[in-house]
């Protein structure tokens, strides 16, 4: 255990005097191999997913610059069909899931008043596991062709007969590896919600973000096992001569198709459920009152987990599963809207009557709602089995994921950054540069997505590297590309912002917005410990409560004041509480060590599957030569891990 | 093994005294719901894995009678020799739970009697299903003959590769007491291994009713 002495001195409530460490911790670059933080941990996860999201987006400028001109020769169909492939598995698996763990990490633990998450160093597995995945992903590019059956991989394209190079191989086993990411974060994360919250913070008074965080950890837990079992038997398909997907020896290809989407679908509402919870921390601050119908929210959170399960065919309509089927799924489809819609009504209400001020972090709050309205319409449309029939494989679809994903999700992710990065970083994003950013994201975002509807409608079919001239699609293409362009310009604002503000920002106060939840109480960015008291929660918006008890309706007396900034300990009450807990200051904290086991359990994994991918060109006797020391690798770590003191 | 270099645990069998009246000491620290977070992680992880065996066991059904060739499943079940292999497993959990409360008393030597037996049976019920693979391989059915041989291995082999798991959890453990780090208040640590141990079980129960006794 690595001792954090942390001398105390409670000055009205305020924490002044910084820890010192007992024992040397490792340093420089050693320490990010190492750290089991989970401050540090959803950095590297903002940091990697921010460079994957770069790279897909890097993919998705070349599609679009491909489909400038009809028969354009850009790139080859090949070529196409690998950045189409390539883009959507980065963006979903790379960008957008570990954005929401950089938030997971960060401000899940501070949220609830712990100092770290429940399993620190298997979190810290998890970030290792989930680069090396990502690492593997994209190695394909250079190690014999990137895979190129699109990221739902249907059967039996995939084959070994229809996909015979490593590109598959390489998705495959990168997905595998990934999703044994995701059920380390996921359990640890489930763990540390339900287990590690402040005394007093019931379930009914958590964060709504926490609670958003709760169903998509549950969503994890459950879902990825479905993608995990399809992997294998593909795996098993490629490269134990099995035949589950083949119809010439029984298989049936439409079972990858169930198990990919019985996966798929909840995949999406792990990709947006954070987002929601995002917004709704965002929306309250800005607006100056407290979420509308916070426990509605949670509900309808619950009903979209839930339904989450029973909505996976709407992606199968196109195969012909039946006039029953169809019309189950397309009925669970539309009910899943109403959960959805009072969110939408929830977040109105808020603003509703509210002192709305749009600095940045609510601008891109309120264009989430704007822009995620306009997604969840369209999802509406080819909810309807008719409707979607028309719909299916043509460019209406590729609208509607990205109003949901980029208006959806990473629109709320960004709003999120901007939200929390004075608490991340201790100092202010630039206001002006925002509101660029915002502006012409939210503009070229339409310009490109928008014209997609009537692209798709006219009937151009999406993945297909190129259109004829006489389709009536070029104009509408060729907005779309000045608009991804556009939007490309936007990313690199917010990106320049990022660095320009780590440098330059204006340094931020604990409490720059005056925020409703606990991260706000402590410093920024917080110290290695979080809280140096763990603090008791009273209410709902338990920081609001602790500064301005008489608005909650608290007895001031109640509400033991926090290390906070000083201007809100003004209440003569909250001094004598002050006083009268500063008397047994907590000077030491225990917090886990630095371990480096993680780090070396997780490289087991791409070993093992080293073996698999060489095997195309050396034969079948790399598989063993490489499993064999890769497991060796992964229960050692295991075992050094556990006798590890923590 | 190393069990001989270390000072080796005296233990009269009996509880020590004051271990009846006084509360079992708790190992980890508060938690919001009073669970331990490892206890917790586990109850979850098996949620998780009810739903990796739930798809593996629908695939089965999915495939079940679709083989374009032999040999079927009544060709090759030997339903009798694998009850007995299945009664091996049920067994263990039985052994498990009184390695649970031995250690639940303080008898450590009582519970590496228990736990041994547990990851005895454990073996007993693999040899089993080493012997049943090679068996039916011999009769003609690969992981790549027929659909019915592909559901049926890797379904199965995923079990048995979860029973591999838990002899080794057992082995662990027993190693670790002999070792002396394994008391009374540690008991936590077996009775995670418990739930593990216990759903692998129950995963059996299930795969043999559906699998072997269910006839196509």
């Amino acid at each position: 255990m690595a001792v954090v002495s942390a001398p105390l001195s409670h000055a009205g409530g305020m924490v002044v005097a910084p820890p010192t460490l007992a024992e040397p911790a490792y340093r420089g670059l050693w320490s990010w191999f190492t750290t089991v933080d989970h401050k540090r941990i959803g950095i590297l996860y903002g940091v990697s997913a921010g460079a994957f999201f770069v790279i897909g987006g890097l993919e998705a400028l070349v599609i679009r610059l491909q489909l400038w001109t009809p028969d354009n020769t850009l790139v080859s169909a090949q070529m196409f069909n690998s950045l189409f492939t390539m883009h959507a598995t980065t963006m979903i698996f790379l960008a957008i899931m570990p954005m929401g763990l950089l938030f997971f990490n960060y401000m899940l633990p501070l949220q609830i008043g712990a100092r770290d998450v429940a399993f620190p160093r298997l979190n810290a597995f998890s970030y290792w596991t989930f680069i090396s995945g990502g690492i593997m992903l994209n190695l394909s590019f250079l190690l014999g062709g990137a895979p190129d059956a699109g990221w739902f991989g249907y059967a039996n394209l995939t084959t070994r007969t229809y996909s015979p190079g490593p590109g598959i191989d390489f998705w495959m086993l990168g997905l595998q590896v990934l999703g044994v990411a995701s059920l380390a974060g996921a359990l640890n994360f489930f763990v540390t919600l339900v287990n590690m919250r402040a005394p007093g913070l019931g379930f009914m008074r958590l964060p709504i973000f926490c609670w958003m965080s709760l169903i998509t950890m549950i969503l994890l837990l459950l879902a990825f096992p479905s993608i995990t079992v399809g992997l294998i038997l593909l795996m098993f398909d490629r490269f134990f001569d099995t035949n589950f997907y083949s119809v010439p020896h029984g298989g049936d290809p439409v079972l990858w198709q169930h198990l990919f989407w019985v996966f798929g679908h909840p995949e999406v509402y792990i990709l947006i459920l954070p987002a929601m919870g995002i917004v709704s921390e965002i929306i309250p601050v800005f607006s100056r009152k407290p979420l509308f119908g916070y426990a509605v929210m949670v509900y309808s959170g619950i009903a979209i987990g839930f339904l989450a399960f029973g909505v996976w065919a709407h992606h199968m309509f196109a195969v012909g599963l039946g006039a029953i089927a169809d019309a189950v799924f397309a009925s669970s489809t539309m009910l899943i809207a109403v959960p959805t819609g009072v969110k939408i009504f929830n977040w109105i209400g808020t603003m509703f009557k509210g002192s709305v001020s749009f600095k940045t972090p609510m601008l891109f709050a309120v264009g989430f709602i704007s822009m995620f309205i306009i997604g969840g319409l369209s999802g509406i449309m080819h909810a309807s089995p008719p409707a979607d029939l028309i719909q299916h494989d043509t460019y209406f679809i590729v609208a509607h994921i990205h109003y949901v994903l980029i208006g959806g999700s990473i629109m709320a992710l960004i709003a999120g950054v901007y939200y929390w990065f004075p608490k991340i970083s201790g100092r202010m994003m630039d206001e002006t540069l925002g509101k660029w950013n915002f502006w012409t994201f939210i503009i070229f975002f339409n310009i490109t997505f928008m014209p997609m509807h009537w692209t798709g409608l006219l009937g151009m079919p999406r993945r297909v590297y190129t259109y004829g001239p006489d389709l009536g699609v070029t104009s509408l293409n060729q907005i779309s590309t000045v608009g991804a362009l556009g939007l490309g310009f936007s990313v690199l604002l917010f990106v320049v912002n990022i660095f320009m503000s780590l440098r330059y920002g204006e340094i931020a106060s604990d409490d720059p917005w005056d925020g409703a939840t606990l991260e706000w109480s402590i410093p920024s960015p917080p110290p290695v410990y979080n809280f140096a008291r763990i603090p008791t929660v009273h209410s709902r918006d338990a920081w609001w409560a602790m500064k301005h008890p008489e608005r909650m309706h608290l007895d001031p007396m109640e509400v033991t004041p926090l290390a906070g900034s000083p201007g809100h300990g003004t209440e003569t009450a909250h001094e004598s509480v002050a006083v009268a807990t500063a008397d047994a200051p907590p000077t030491v904290i225990h917090m886990p060590s630095p371990s480096y086991w993680p780090f070396l359990c997780a490289l087991g994994l791409p070993i093992m599957a080293t073996g698999l991918l060489l095997s195309d060109s050396f034969g079948p006797m790399t598989i063993p030569l490489f499993a064999i020391p890769g497991l060796l690798l992964l229960i050692g770590s295991i075992y050094g891990w556990s006798y590890e003191p923590a | 093994m190393a069990q001989t270099a270390v000072p080796v645990i005296v233990d009269s069998g009996a509880p020590p005294p004051v271990a009846a009246e006084a509360p079992l000491v708790l190992e980890h620290p508060h938690t919001s719901t009073g669970l331990d977070n490892r206890k917790l992680l586990m109850w979850a992880f098996l949620a998780s894995d009810c739903m990796f065996f739930g798809t593996l066991i629908a695939t089965y059904m999915v495939y079940k009678n679709r083989s374009l060739d032999g040999p079927l499943p009544r060709e090759v079940f030997d339903v009798p020799y694998t009850s007995v292999s299945a009664f091996v497993l049920l067994l263990s959990s039985l052994t498990m739970v009184l390695a649970l409360s031995s250690i639940q008393r303080g008898e450590e030597r009582k519970m590496r009697i228990w736990l041994s037996a547990t990851a005895l049976l454990g073996c007993v019920f693999l040899g089993g299903q080493f012997y049943e693979f090679t068996s039916f391989y011999r009769e003609g059915l690969s992981l790549s003959r027929n659909l019915f041989g592909s559901t049926f291995f890797t379904l199965t082999g995923f079990h048995g590769t979860h029973v591999a798991i838990g002899v080794f959890w057992l082995a662990s453990l027993v190693t670790h007491s002999f070792r002396g780090r394994l008391h009374q208040e540690h008991s936590l640590l077996v009775e995670i291994a418990g739930l593990y141990w216990h759903f692998v079980d129950i995963v059996w129960i299930l795969i043999f009713t559906l699998v072997y006794l269910i006839p196509d």
